[in-house]
């Protein structure tokens, strides 16, 4: 060891990660990680007391080279209210540093380690009670890379997945604290990436550009759950299962276990919004597990089209239909069959969500029932039917920050179920009609492959 | 008869809760359910039988309140071995009375190793608490004896330990008064008490299992006694991250009788 060159490590927050390491040799290696505990948003308007390494959830990520000795330094910041330590997976040894690194408020705690298995691992704080801390966020991941290094790849990130247990139910407004009940029993009340329901979507979504090959280190701190990792509009072409270094090719749903991680590559062929999931899929929709990665560049129609057409599948009739865009195929002669048809439309494409009886579901879904933001503006309500909408709005004082995507309705149809929902569940029954709906422009990214 | 007796024992012993002119209050002898410790196998019969742990104290008395930063430098004055630029490292860390000269004078005095407050306690003829002392005196609420199991009380303690300590700590008698006329037994600071290093949660805590039963056993008493005592748990993780010569800013202490 005495004649090793020291570097002190570079560590990232979420979903940073740092530069590959392109050093050919072994090096002492200082890693200095510090512990806070701090109050931060797991969603809109919803407070949590974060017990953190680095200051953010996940904590740092940390990465090595396979050879290094290591010398970890734990700090504990002096307002911390609790003792903490870390156990990395990396490590070979009592606990994987746990007891080592055992540090109370306003201390540090010093330990050495030699990198011998190459991998990506889970690291963790293991302090009694260990679902507590861990369940408030106390876990990251350390790339050891191997001696030959990784593959080239134009970007990296880091995603990491963790479930948490709230008093209040999803989306309950303000400060909540842990709720050790739930965490027994193994029902969070958020699941999400990177510590927040919005770690990774609107300005937070990461990027890439078409041609460009990704790579995303992805962990699982639990404590409980396990995750069943999918990227929405891909193909994995290599997962490094559970963060071993020998790869599987074209995967689409890798499980990824609480306390374990994997790596997976792919290349980006079109433009589109990548949705990152959980596919156990509820935790997705109502728990918060969702984030984006934004492709932009070219289209290339041979991969994807994007939607060609539209037709009326009619199998009792046996014809099917061509429809041009000019023709109507059902058109409504007074209110009442705007309303009958606009009920079918909703049916179809909004109740889903929206719910059948328009009042959404609290903190994912905006009520549509008796809402002051859809009454507002007829005109706004026409452009989001037509062109989506995402970000955050406010509706009957709860604040949403989701994505509905353009539904691809017909002027006639969006003219339907605007009057259907203005007519029902206490709002202002107004009556939309087919020219207002025309008269709102498309929005150019939503026009189509085909015009 | 026996019923008027009781009576006014009772009015006395009531008339005895405020504190005295040496800032003691007096803590009736009793037992506390150990929440904190495993239930214990006992053979009755040849049959094996699970109960639940206690722990017995006798009659003691206790400081009302924390000790202050005012009282602590009243005692430097007269012991100058404990100030910052005498004391030695062998008893002390690098964090010993660290933000000491700007701490308001009612504050709690922090920042103090187990030897310094030792050595405090001492001087006033006191002695720190014992672990099962202070348990058995901070299970009190304002109304209960035992109130560990008390969903409001517990509450009360884990909002206080969930909190990192980002702002100036408050004065002393600012948080609540329990049932004995013991101030801020939780939810000021953590406190130092004689046998801290007693309890057997290591920084491996999950190895803690193996460890003696009938001492303190972490992940066991988590198993076996599940939500209601992971309050007491974290005050015993936090122990027993202590060295006696740790200085930590939102760790002081009271003395005993």
């Amino acid at each position: 060891m005495a004649d090793q060159s020291s570097e002190v490590a570079v560590l990232t927050a979420p979903p940073h990660v740092p530069p590959p390491i392109t050093r050919s040799k072994s090096v002492k290696l200082i890693v200095n990680l510090e512990v806070i505990e701090k109050k931060m948003k797991i969603s809109d308007g919803v407070d949590y007391t974060f017990w953190t390494f680095g200051g953010t959830v996940p904590g740092s990520f940390i990465r090595i080279r396979e050879g290094d000795d290591v010398e970890f330094h734990l700090k504990n910041h002096p307002s911390s209210k609790m003792p903490h330590n870390i156990d990395l997976h990396a490590v070979t040894g009592q606990g994987g540093g746990a007891a080592a690194s055992f540090t109370s408020p306003g201390h540090e705690s010093v330990f050495s380690f030699k990198a011998i298995n190459p991998g990506l691992y889970v690291y963790h704080c293991a302090t009694a009670p260990v679902g507590m801390h861990i369940a408030n966020g106390m876990y990251g991941l350390i790339l050891v890379e191997p001696k030959k290094g990784l593959s080239k790849v134009d970007r990296e990130y880091y995603v990491m997945q963790g479930d948490f247990y709230t008093k209040g139910k999803f989306g309950v407004q303000g400060y909540q604290p842990f709720d050790m009940s739930k965490a027994i029993d193994e029902k969070p009340t958020y699941v999400v990436f990177n510590g927040s329901t919005n770690s990774l979507t609107g300005d937070n979504a990461i990027k890439a550009k078409v041609g460009e090959t990704v790579r995303l280190f992805v962990g699982n701190g639990g404590p409980n759950l396990v995750s069943s990792f999918h990227v929405i509009g891909e193909i994995f072409d290599k997962v490094y299962r559970e963060g071993a270094m020998e790869y599987n090719t074209n995967i689409q749903t890798t499980l990824i276990p609480a306390g374990g991680s994997a790596i997976v590559e792919y290349k980006v062929e079109v433009p589109s919004n990548l949705v990152l999931v959980d596919h156990s899929i509820f935790r997705t929709f109502n728990k918060g597990s969702l984030g984006i990665m934004k492709v932009e560049g070219p289209e290339n129609k041979e991969i994807f089209t994007g939607k060609t057409a539209d037709n009326i599948y009619l199998p009792e009739g046996g014809a099917i239909q061509k429809v041009n865009d000019k023709e109507k195929i059902t058109t409504a002669a007074s209110v009442e069959d705007q309303l009958k048809l606009g009920k079918t439309v909703f049916t179809n494409s909004c109740a889903a969500c929206h719910q059948p009886d328009g009042k959404g579901i609290a903190g994912a879904f905006p009520p549509l029932a008796n809402a002051d933001y859809f009454n507002a503006d007829a005109k706004r309500a026409i452009d989001i039917v037509k062109n989506g909408k995402s970000g955050k709005i406010t509706v009957n004082g709860a604040p949403y920050n989701g994505v509905m995507p353009a539904l691809g309705l017909s002027d006639e149809d969006i003219a339907n179920v605007l009057t259907y929902v203005s007519n029902n569940w206490g709002n202002k029954k107004r009556t939309f009609t087919k020219t207002e709906v025309s008269a709102v422009p498309v929005a150019k990214e939503n026009s189509g492959g085909e015009h | 008869m026996k019923k008027l007796e009781r009576l006014v024992l009772c009015i006395v012993l009531l008339s005895t809760l405020s504190a005295g002119a040496s800032g003691l209050v007096s803590v009736s002898k009793g037992r506390l359910e150990a929440i904190w410790l495993s239930p214990m196998s006992v053979k009755i019969k040849n049959q094996t039988k699970t109960t639940r742990s206690f722990i017995q104290v006798k009659d003691f008395k206790l400081m009302a309140k924390a000790v202050t930063v005012k009282q602590f430098k009243e005692f430097l004055e007269k012991n100058s071995d404990w100030r910052k630029d005498k004391v030695s490292g062998l008893f002390t860390d690098a964090n010993y009375l660290h933000g000491f000269e700007n701490a308001r004078d009612n504050s709690p005095v922090t920042n103090v190793s187990w030897f310094a407050a030792r050595a405090y306690c001492k001087s006033q003829g006191l002695r720190l608490p014992t672990l099962n002392e202070w348990e058995y005196a901070a299970a009190a609420s304002e109304t209960l004896r035992d109130a560990n199991k008390n969903e409001l009380f517990l509450k009360r303690i884990l909002e206080w330990y969930g909190e990192p300590q980002t702002e100036q700590i408050k004065e002393v008698g600012s948080i609540y008064k329990n049932l004995y006329g013991a101030y801020d037994m939780h939810g000021l600071i953590w406190e130092w008490v004689e046998d801290f290093n007693t309890t057997f949660v290591t920084g491996e805590s999950r190895e803690d299992s193996s460890f003696n039963k009938d001492m303190f056993c972490g992940a066991g008493s988590l198993a076996s006694n599940d939500k209601e005592n992971y309050a007491a748990f974290m005050r015993f993780a936090f122990r027993s991250s202590l060295k006696g010569k740790s200085s930590i800013w939102n760790l002081g202490f009271r003395c005993a009788q």
